[in-house]
């Protein structure tokens, strides 16, 4: 596996203006993915430095479990704590489901008296009305996270993808991976194929490594990646994508994150 | 008389050499004694795959009725059993507590139109509050003489024998 630096500029950008941001892995991680029988499982939500262990909740907002034949599937128990936030989702039938968080949002950026802000929210509109007077170097950027992981109950079933935002249509099936095997995703940016699109992974447990332990890849012109699995476990998958098609005329450029978690199992 | 007579002895000189060319694929396992507080029996899949192509031929699975632990027969789940459902392919029955026992392959419809060629028996084992383990006993189709193929798992099997016959 080549290791190769992260040219994320855009990112380093968004770092330095907003230094609150500073544990910014999100991922949501399900209690089963591969499973013989209809159940519920429960998965988590948090924002953490240490992958998986939990550190901060986040709104469940714009949260979807999508099953076999595209149908909604149920979710119950929604929960924001103090540490993370968690639900429970139903697998009823047999293939393959999707959970998903997907967060459209504005952010706005600005000097005034001397010091930097930054403020979010998810209408451009209401957010430019928010700017105060005498607000500089106002700057407006749209950002699209998108948090999905994966489930799948007897054999696995195809995802038709959404068309919006930076998002992994698998070719190799997620739900089939397996220690020491390559996996190939590809990367669509609006529903087509991405160059380009930066790609980190990291193992579960980094609370007992010393080292950050990460995989690096850029998509090729097929807006493909090759992943081989070192060991068996949970990875953190994070793609970074930045372009110029914002949906506000204000708006400066789109910053596109896709958080994805995947389970790994032995041979 | 005469022609209904002869037509039945020709019928059973048929039935008679079907039998005598049907060819013979018997296991034996050797499913291990744990010395644990909380001991459940293993689930238990055999399959055949061809060495060249990779296909899978079920040949049977021991499990409980309950579903839910199948995906733990992790390999098994992989390569067939996730695309199959009750009723599941070949020799099918309840988990066999601590001994040697004997399965009888041979009839299976499967085994009749197999393909010629040189093939793994694997049988996987896991145990809930335990271990997985496969074993993998090469075997070629059909077989030219008697023939017995060994393995032994570590953990949670222990002798399995294959015998073959023409």
């Amino acid at each position: 596996m080549k290791i190769t630096p992260f040219a994320g500029t855009a990112l380093a950008a968004l770092l330095t203006l907003s230094p609150a941001a500073q544990a910014h892995k999100l991922w949501l991680l399900p209690s089963h993915t591969v499973v013989s029988e209809a159940q519920w499982i429960t998965v988590d939500a948090s924002v953490s430095n240490d992958i998986f262990d939990v550190d901060r909740p986040f709104s469940l907002q714009g949260l979807t479990v999508t099953g076999p034949d595209g149908k909604e599937a149920p979710v119950d128990h929604r929960f924001e704590g103090h540490r993370r936030s968690s639900f429970d989702a139903e697998l009823s039938e047999e293939g393959s489901y999707r959970i998903t968080l997907f967060r459209p949002m504005y952010m706005a950026f600005y000097q005034l008296d001397g010091e930097r802000h930054r403020r979010r929210g998810d209408s451009a509109e209401a957010l430019l009305r928010e700017i105060p007077e005498g607000a500089e170097e106002m700057r407006l950027s749209e950002v699209m996270n998108r948090l999905e992981t994966f489930a799948t109950v007897g054999a696995p079933s195809d995802f038709k993808p959404v068309g919006k935002g930076l998002e992994l249509q698998p070719v190799t099936h997620p739900n089939d991976l397996y220690a020491g095997e390559t996996a190939l995703f590809r990367f669509l940016v609006d529903g087509e194929p991405a160059a380009g699109v930066e790609v980190e992974v990291v193992p579960g447990g980094s609370r007992y490594r010393d080292n950050h332990g990460a995989l690096t890849a850029t998509s090729d012109d097929n807006g493909e990646i090759k992943l081989q699995w070192p060991q068996a476990g949970r990875y953190h998958l994070e793609a970074a994508y930045s372009d110029d098609r914002a949906s506000h005329p204000k708006a400066e450029g789109r910053r596109l994150q896709y958080m994805g978690t995947f389970e790994v199992l032995p041979l | 008389m005469r022609p209904w007579l002869s037509l039945l002895a020709a019928l059973f000189a048929g039935v008679a050499a079907a039998n005598a060319t049907a060819a013979e694929l018997r296991l034996e396992v050797e499913i291990p004694r744990m010395a644990v507080a909380e001991y459940h029996a293993p689930y238990l899949a055999f399959w055949l795959k061809h060495a060249d192509s990779g296909d899978i031929v079920p040949l049977g699975l021991w499990y409980d009725d309950q579903e839910k632990w199948l995906k733990d027969l992790r390999l098994w789940w992989r390569r067939t059993g996730r695309t199959q459902s009750q009723p599941y392919d070949g020799l099918t029955g309840a988990t066999r507590r601590p001994g040697t026992h004997s399965m009888d392959f041979s009839g299976l419809p499967a085994l009749a139109e197999l393909p010629a060629g040189a093939y793994e028996l694997v049988v996987e084992a896991a145990r809930e509050v335990g271990g997985r383990e496969v074993v993998r006993l090469p075997f070629q189709w059909p077989a030219t003489g008697n023939k017995t193929v060994r393995a032994d798992g570590e953990q949670e099997l222990g002798r399995v024998q294959l015998r073959l016959a023409p």
